[in-house]
């Protein structure tokens, strides 16, 4: 199951790799992590979405919060939460492609944020799975590039993760 | 008061109380050796090789319980430590590290000397700091000592670059007493409630076992495990790690378990109902086939570490607290319950245990005219009265020794359970006879461990710590041939030594004293008087049967009643 853990870690050099290390060394998996400080500037938000068992996630859980860096973490995937990913788009945009980048463009509310004869830039945020509907949606031949910024996500209501 | 970097690295150790740390020098921490040299209260010990230093002052610190404490020098010097910091970190002992690192301005050019200890180590440490700044040095070392020491103890690294310790700046000195970190707090307490239910089903079990591991030793829970063993009246069975922490002698106690654990210990293991893991983690050594592991048994299992809980065997019930604390509670709780064990069910399950016993699993061929290894352990037992500090290298030897030395105390059986460090033994020895002069400290060895280490006879003989290395000598990394034989028909694919040196001149030209003894009845003459030279390192070279194995064996992949049991008992099969 897709779970998406939220960190709160001291900003640290070193605390990045110290996560991404302990990934790597018990061979758990990372498809995405995002990570910049927060709102205080000695503490830094990571967001991590992985994939496991539950054995496989309270350990992931265990062993990140075992790290002398991580001050507090939560599954998101638990409880009532939002998600979003941005994602940035390059497409090639001539003749009537130009029109169908458009079209789909306003039919996913994303916005074109750099505009040249031959291209645009589709700038869209939302869950990644909206996002990937878009990628799938546009002609793959006219994808130049793509970037996305991982997933990051944030509880609904007034609770929420701080020291 | 105004102090540099050097000073103030130095005067930090004084304030946490450290009395030797173990180095060698190099470019990198040249200021701080200047600082060393400038002052009486911490001893340096020089060792010969910066794996001798980690593994003396890992030595020192399981023997003692106070952090053992390093000084290396950058690159080769850092990366030499790495495996005495890991074997530290997979036995949890705590440790200091300081490296050298190059000055700032260079770090990330490649300088001479120059690695990443700081990535190097990450995996092997319970934490790593890199000093940026002369005027955080008080801090970070406090912090370094907080995290070592503290929760499951483990090795912390403080990497320095030569300009932190640059004598020319100066800055005021003030040692934190306490700091606290939002980021780490270990448990202490165990949960009221977890506790409760625990007890209740103890005390409902028919039949129970106990399994106790290391960190009864590193909480200094022995006195609390003693007690609750004996109230409750149930077998106890310790790890590879957890022995001493009962004493061996004790009618309770049913030996080590795991893949060399006694066979009532194992049988045990696998037909109890109630399992009582007390800080220990379920190893793989411990364990044998994880889906066959205790199959009828509710678990119950204390640690310090949440992250032990559930990782490699689901427990029904889980305790995360400082053992001593919820040992402490739990005598409380079953001092209190109306509930009492069933007599009966007791008295059966005993009656089974005792009939397990009664194989005599650990019997050897004693008319043999070949010294028997097993033989040798138990004459060094009685030659020492069962008193002695024993550290151990890896292997054949070791397993002897677990089995054979019946440890009665806590912090007196020294070895690398957890990475299994070869090497390990003899700068060990050197480390606990720092910590404790006057004790016997002796190193259980064998040929082709001895060799990975054995430039430190030469710190021996310039600390004068007389220990006594006790040589297994087979000619054969006897583990891996025991495995080969096993597990290979047979073929012993480089597992003997061809060329072996001469041990007793090898000890004579590092000025220590070496016996050769290859009859049974010299072994205990050889250990009497080499135990009378309180102060002389004494090498005994003891030519041992090549052929002997360790049994019982519990071989990988398989149940704990599966077991291979030695061939003169019942015969070489397998029980199923």
């Amino acid at each position: 199951m897709r779970h998406i853990i939220s960190v709160l870690m001291e900003n640290e050099s070193g605390a990045l790799s110290r996560v991404a290390g302990l990934f790597s060394a018990r061979g758990y998996n990372i498809e995405s992590l995002t990570v910049a400080p927060t709102e205080d500037p000695t503490l830094s938000r990571m967001t991590l979405v992985t994939r496991g068992s539950d054995r496989i996630i309270e350990q992931i859980t265990k062993q990140l919060n075992k790290l002398v860096d991580v001050v507090k973490l939560i599954d998101l995937a638990e409880s009532d939460h939002i998600e979003r990913e941005l994602m940035m788009i390059k497409v090639r945009a001539e003749g009537d492609a130009r029109f169908e980048a458009q079209r789909l463009c306003e039919i996913f509310r994303g916005n074109i944020i750099d505009v040249t004869p031959q291209s645009y830039v589709i700038e869209i945020t939302g869950a990644s799975d909206k996002l990937d509907a878009l990628v799938n949606a546009l002609d793959r031949d006219s994808i130049i590039e793509v970037v996305r910024s991982g997933t990051t996500g944030i509880l609904r209501g007034l609770k929420g993760l701080h020291v | 008061m105004d102090l540099n970097g050097a000073e103030t690295v130095i005067r930090c150790l004084k304030e946490e109380g450290v009395e030797c740390i173990f180095g060698y020098p190099g470019g990198a921490v040249l200021h701080i050796y200047d600082a060393l040299f400038k002052q009486q209260d911490i001893r340096h010990i020089l060792v010969r090789h910066e794996q001798g230093a980690t593994h003396a002052a890992d030595g020192y610190a399981r023997a003692t319980g106070k952090p053992g404490v390093v000084l290396v020098t950058s690159g080769p010097g850092a990366t030499n430590a790495v495996t005495g910091i890991a074997t530290a970190y997979l036995d949890s002992i705590p440790m200091i590290v300081l490296s050298g690192q190059v000055p700032s301005p260079v770090i990330g050019s490649d300088a001479f000397q120059e690695v990443d200890m700081v990535g190097i180590t990450r995996p092997c440490v319970k934490h790593n700091f890199l000093i940026k700044d002369v005027t955080k040095i008080a801090e970070t070392m406090k912090k370094a000592f907080i995290v070592a020491t503290t929760g499951r103890p483990g090795p912390v690294v403080v990497d320095i670059p030569k300009d932190i310790t640059d004598p020319a700046i100066k800055v005021p000195f003030k040692y934190p007493k306490q700091i606290v970190m939002r980021s780490y707090n270990p448990a202490v307490k165990g949960h009221k409630g977890q506790i409760k239910k625990a007890v209740d089903l103890l005390l409902e079990a028919e039949k129970p076992m106990i399994y106790s591991g290391g960190g009864v030793i590193l909480g200094n829970a022995s006195e609390e495990l003693t007690e609750f063993t004996r109230l409750l009246e149930y077998p106890i069975t310790n790890t590879l790690m957890g022995l001493g922490a009962y004493p061996a002698t004790d009618t309770q106690f049913v030996g080590m378990l795991g893949m060399h654990g006694t066979y009532e210990a194992n049988m045990a293991m696998h037909d109890c109902d109630v399992l009582v893991a007390i800080a220990a983690r379920f190893d793989d050594r411990v364990t044998g086939k994880l889906s066959e592991f205790c199959p009828d048994s509710k678990i119950i299992h204390i640690d310090v570490d949440p992250a032990s809980i559930s990782k490699n065997v689901r427990v029904d019930i889980p305790i995360v607290g400082d053992v001593k604390s919820v040992l402490q509670d739990m005598i409380e709780v079953i001092k209190t319950a109306k509930k009492k064990p069933s007599k009966k069910a007791l008295k059966d399950w005993w009656k089974q245990i005792e009939e397990w016993r009664s194989l005599k699993c650990l019997a050897y061929d004693r008319t043999s005219k070949l010294i028997k290894p097993q033989f040798v352990i138990e004459q060094l037992y009685e030659a020492t009265g069962g008193d002695a500090y024993v550290t151990s290298d890896v292997g054949q030897h070791q397993m002897w020794a677990a089995q054979y030395y019946h440890f009665t105390k806590p912090r007196r059986w020294i070895n690398s359970g957890g990475l299994g460090t070869m090497g390990f033994g003899l700068p060990a020895a050197i480390g606990v006879k720092l910590g404790y002069p006057d004790a016997d400290v002796v190193c259980v060895t064998g040929e082709a461990s001895i060799q990975m280490c054995i430039q430190e006879l030469s710190t021996a003989l310039q600390y004068s710590t007389g220990i006594k290395i006790v040589n297994l000598n087979n000619r054969y990394m006897g583990m891996v041939r025991q495995w080969q034989e096993f597990s290979y028909e047979s073929r012993y694919s480089h597992s003997y030594l061809d060329a072996i040196p001469d041990f007793v001149k090898l000890a004579e030209s590092y000025g220590h004293v070496g016996m050769l003894v290859e009859k049974p009845e010299d072994v205990r003459p050889a250990l009497e008087e080499s135990l009378k030279l309180k102060d002389r390192t004494v090498f005994l070279d003891l030519i041992t049967d090549p052929t002997e194995n360790v049994y019982p064996m519990v071989e990988s992949g398989k149940a704990h009643n599966q077991m291979r049991l030695p061939p003169g008992v019942i015969g070489d099969r397998e029980l199923a």
